[in-house]
């Protein structure tokens, strides 16, 4: 047994539900899971203080099979109802999941507004690159001219960069991973829940029935190295296993090979309280089967302490509890001006 | 209230007046009427009014769309409604009398301020030729008085270092004054609101009580005016008044339902007119435990109540009919759920965007069928300011003591409109239990212990009902209650998901059931006046309250045999309102829309409802109705 704030928590607590998962199988979704309960197990937190809230889409089914609280909302909508509940209830840890189509197409509204907020909930955005549970539409971060049973001819759509738009919205956390990457996501899911206002965390997400393969270049073992670039806290920004780094120069990030010209001291050294730099990061998002592409980024690009939504909430209702005491009903009925009928 | 003692002019005694003010929107026509409203309120008449404003902020200065108006009824006698017509009507231009002559009685006064009766304004206002209705005769049938307004205010005003615009903007206090004066009021409670108005403007205290006080003696010393009113207190039942509009009304009445619970209080919203003025009001009372949320849109502000009410707080949202439609999915997710959300409804004219200062009927099906699936969700609707308040508690009741989401209608009429009210003490409005789950050990009211909330194996049962169907409320942060649930079918009891048809058929009778076990708590219903029997009923419902009971009983006075019967539940209806209808030979509903409720009675009861029917953005009158009524008899 280990004290968590003061408490007794069990070492081990099963955070698995009882309902049966309903998942494709090979669905990269079983990996989060898997990692989500992980890191809940370790974290110690009582099942009954943990609240996950979804939207709709496959990954939205996700509360569902954890032995917490969840609600399985509406299609895009989770992020209102998250800001709901946390103004209500900032003792809970709130864990939203989500869909790209759900956060980034019907919900794109309310997620910007999420992040602007600062609420207090962990966002895992698992992203596909397609509509999962509608079989097989494309998505708003489908490649320009894909092929999906809405867009035979390819898709005339010029894709969202998911955490370029989070980054717009000053977003508080910005982070991604991959469900092939176990150790990493746990890492990132970790930091994401340590962190006060809203973390996001954009997971890339293989699904296997409809867009299988989709992030291959990033996840697999023969392009991993020369297309992902894991960025550290105080680490330098190397790729291709320490072979290729990225510098800035002249304001721009610029790939350069470690060797007798260069040294991994040249790179950029990543520092995720950089607004300036987080920027950048998110904006390297080429291409991969580019010619001189940029690799793509995982890891935390951004973090900032800014007070969240729901404590400036309550702190407004005890600033008024304390200027004008302890709302008093009949004073309240009664109202300013009154007189009497004999 | 004492009136300064001033030049005697003789009293004339009055039973009740109609005034209306009318003036450009930026007149500040609004705070006259509303002050002269208070004032009279004060005084002990019964009052009832009647905003109107241009659907246009700022309309071009001088034209009809511009004009903005306020009608106040007051009365040594019960005052039901703004008044058919008016007595008197107060128009700051040209624009302001072509606008609303017809609703001058004849014989009746006009103020009119000449200053807004030059050319530029004659041609604004649409007069042919620039005629000038105060000089050219027209006007000839009413009792017209012309008074340079801006002329004695910028006097009164001489010295004073404002500038010619902000003096002018004193103008509506000459014309309080002036009315104070005409209706043997006292100033005090005029000069009191403009201490706390400008508290912190020492020079606009200064202008707006010199123009105030001008306005008065203007009365007193001016050879034109050669008798006074006065309007005795109304005799109404004792106790302690405050005057309240329907806005108000609604959000104290959540306050206090919300206080009665002991729950906190959320409150999403996105502004639209008429509605906005809640959210207003309830940020001001953030030390009741209340939260307000401005959201980013509607489907946001109820998703984001929705989410409180899941954390345990009453999450409560309002709208008007085009957010109400964007909230729509997100009212079936909270009836799947089966928490307690309330959706206020401030109706305004419709389609689409409609008439958006104007008020209607029109989203009472809205309200009743307007969901996918099927969503049965209880609708109750206010019929006057302080009826909001009493109708905005009991929403918060049955959402909170049947775990479910409740639409209360209202309306811009009566959202607008005031009124006096004799405020209840906090003693007197019932207790709210929510049916929470607690711990264990004595639990009063609807409570549910743990052993009532689990089967045999130790499992949590999340739709498990009681005799009224009702599930408990398993609050998140409880050991033992961990549950999921969401907007697709649950299994009867243990709320997994299912697709069993067997158990969609089940769940979807349960929840109706539920809903239609509401009426259980309903007091019978009660007629508002009239015979238990006779020859014909009026069946109202809303805003439409006192119209049709101003013309219920002058009809009953003129010995006609017609009862009045005012709906507040409109889904589910109160049991006994069928038997009642049958009672009477012929059924008249007026409503403010096509005959939405019409419909619903004919088709829940089988009666020969007839309907009047107003789509004008305008109330009814009484005379309208009492004219349907003596029709519908000589059938
Ligand atoms: C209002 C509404 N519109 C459309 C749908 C249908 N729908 C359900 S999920 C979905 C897209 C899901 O895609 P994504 O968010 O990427 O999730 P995934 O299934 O891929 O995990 C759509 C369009 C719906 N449920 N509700
Ligand atoms: S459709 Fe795709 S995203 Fe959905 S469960 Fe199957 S594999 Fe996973």
């Amino acid at each position: 047994m280990s004290a968590v704030n003061g408490t007794v928590a069990p070492e081990k607590i099963d955070y698995s539900s009882d309902q049966e998962v309903r998942w494709c199988p090979g669905c990269g979704d079983y990996s989060i899971l898997k990692q989500v309960q992980t890191l809940l197990e370790q974290s110690g937190k009582k099942k009954e203080e943990v609240v996950f809230i979804s939207g709709i889409g496959c990954s939205s089914r996700f509360p569902y099979y954890l032995d917490t609280y969840g609600l399985h909302g509406i299609h895009g909508r989770a992020p209102a109802i998250v800001s709901g509940l946390r103004s209500v209830r900032p003792d809970l840890s709130v864990w939203m999941i989500t869909g790209d189509g759900d956060a980034l197409s019907i919900g794109g509204n309310h997620i910007i507004h999420l992040l602007r907020r600062n609420v207090d909930v962990n966002v895992l955005l698992f992203n596909n690159e397609i509509y999962g549970l509608t079989k097989g539409q494309y998505s708003p971060t489908s490649p320009e001219g894909a092929v999906t049973r809405s867009t035979p001819m390819g898709s005339t759509d010029h894709p969202f960069n998911p955490l370029a738009l989070v980054k717009g919205a000053d977003g508080t956390f910005i982070a991604r991973s991959m469900d092939r990457d176990p150790k990493h996501m746990r890492e990132v899911l970790a930091r994401a829940d340590a962190h006060r206002g809203t973390s996001l965390v954009e997971i890339y997400q293989n699904c296997n029935v409809f867009n299988d393969g989709a992030f291959e270049v990033f996840t697999e073992k023969a392009n991993k190295p020369a297309n992902t670039l894991f960025v550290e806290q105080g680490k330098p920004l190397t790729f291709a296993n320490g072979t290729k780094g990225i510098c800035i120069k002249e304001m721009k990030p610029r790939i350069i090979d470690i060797g007798p010209d260069f040294s991994p001291n040249d790179c950029w050294i990543h520092d995720e309280r950089d607004n300036f730099k987080a920027s950048i990061l998110v904006r390297l998002f080429d291409d991969p089967n580019h010619e001189g592409a940029f690799p793509r980024p995982f890891g935390v690009f951004y973090v900032n302490e800014r007070a969240t939504h729901e404590e400036k909430l309550q702190a407004q209702v005890k600033r008024a509890k304390e200027a004008k005491g302890l709302g008093d009903l009949d004073a309240l009925l009664k109202g300013e001006h009154t007189w009497v009928i004999e | 209230m004492s009136t300064a003692p001033t030049k005697t002019k003789p009293v004339e005694e009055r039973r009740n007046v109609v005034i209306l003010f009318a003036g450009d929107s930026g007149d500040g026509i609004q705070l006259t009427g509303s002050q002269f409203t208070d004032s009279s309120a004060l005084f002990g008449n019964d009052v009832s009014t009647f905003p109107n404003f241009p659907a246009e902020i700022r309309a071009p200065q001088g034209t009809l769309a511009g004009v903005s108006g306020f009608q106040l009824h007051f009365g040594s006698v019960e005052v039901w409604t703004p008044g058919d017509q008016c007595d008197v009507l107060v128009v700051m231009n040209a624009a302001a009398l072509k606008a609303n002559l017809i609703k001058l009685k004849k014989g009746g006064a006009i103020i009119a301020n000449t200053d807004g009766f030059d050319k530029k304004n004659l041609r604004l206002a649409g007069y042919i030729d620039e005629a000038d209705p105060l000089t050219d005769g027209s006007l000839s049938e009413y009792a017209l008085h012309s008074v340079d307004v801006t002329k004695m205010t910028r006097a009164a005003l001489e010295g004073l270092t404002l500038g010619m615009k902000e003096k002018d903007r004193c103008k509506n206090m000459f014309v309080l004054g002036f009315i104070n004066w005409m209706y043997s009021r006292g100033m005090e409670n005029s000069e009191r609101f403009l201490h706390q108005k400008f508290a912190k403007k020492p020079d606009l205290l200064e202008a707006n009580l010199r123009a105030l006080k001008a306005g008065y003696h203007f009365g007193d010393t001016s050879e034109t005016f050669t008798t006074r009113f006065e309007v005795k207190p109304a005799p109404m039942p004792k106790g302690s008044y405050r005057s309240i509009t329907g806005n108000q009304g609604t959000a104290l009445g959540l306050i206090a339902a919300a206080q009665k619970a002991k729950l906190d209080l959320f409150y999403g919203s996105y502004p639209i007119t008429p509605a906005s003025d809640i959210l207003h009001e309830l940020s001001r009372h953030k030390n009741f435990g209340v939260v307000t949320f401005q959201a980013e849109d509607e489907i946001a502000a109820i998703s984001s109540a929705i989410g409180a009410s899941y954390g345990g707080a009453i999450g409560i949202t309002a709208s008007s009919g085009p957010g109400i439609a964007l909230k729509t999915e997100a009212m079936g997710l909270a009836f799947m759920l089966e928490i307690p959300l309330v959706i206020v409804n401030v109706q305004r004219g419709g389609p689409s965007t409609g008439l958006p200062t104007k008020t209607e009927q029109a989203d009472l099906w809205q309200a009743v069928f307007g969901r996918n699936g099927e969503a049965p969700i209880p609708v109750i609707a206010a019929s006057t300011p302080i009826d909001c308040f009493d109708m905005a508690f009991e929403a918060v009741q049955i959402a909170i003591e049947h775990m479910t989401p409740v639409i209360l209608l209202t309306d811009g009429y009566i959202a607008n409109g005031a009124e006096p009210w004799r405020f209840p003490q906090s003693r007197d409005l019932p207790e709210i239990v929510p049916p929470t789950v607690v711990a264990s050990g004595d639990v009063a009211g609807a409570r549910r212990t743990m052993a009532d909330v689990h089967d045999a194996s130790g499992k949590f049962l999340p739709y498990i009902r009681d005799e009224r169907g009702v599930r408990p409320w398993a609050l998140p942060g409880q050991p033992g209650l961990q549950h999921r649930i969401g907007g697709i079918e649950k299994e009867h009891k243990t709320g997994n998901i299912s697709y069993e048809p067997k158990n969609h058929e089940l769940m979807v009778r349960l929840r109706a059931e539920k809903v239609a076990r509401i009426a259980d708590r309903f007091k019978s219903i009660r007629l508002d006046s009239g015979p238990p029997e006779g020859d014909a009923i009026i069946v109202g419902w809303g805003s439409t309250y006192g119209a049709i009971r101003t013309a219920a009983l002058e009809l009953q006075a003129e010995g006609h045999s017609v009862a009045h019967v005012h709906i507040r539940h409109m889904f589910p209806f109160n049991r006994d309102l069928g038997p009642l209808l049958k009672k009477y030979k012929q059924v008249l509903v007026p409503e403010m829309n096509s005959g939405q409720l019409r419909q619903m009675l004919r088709a829940e009861f089988l009666v020969d409802a007839q309907g009047l029917n107003k789509i004008q953005g305008l109330p009814f009158t009484s005379a309208e109705i009492k004219e349907a009524v003596l029709n519908l008899m000589k059938r």
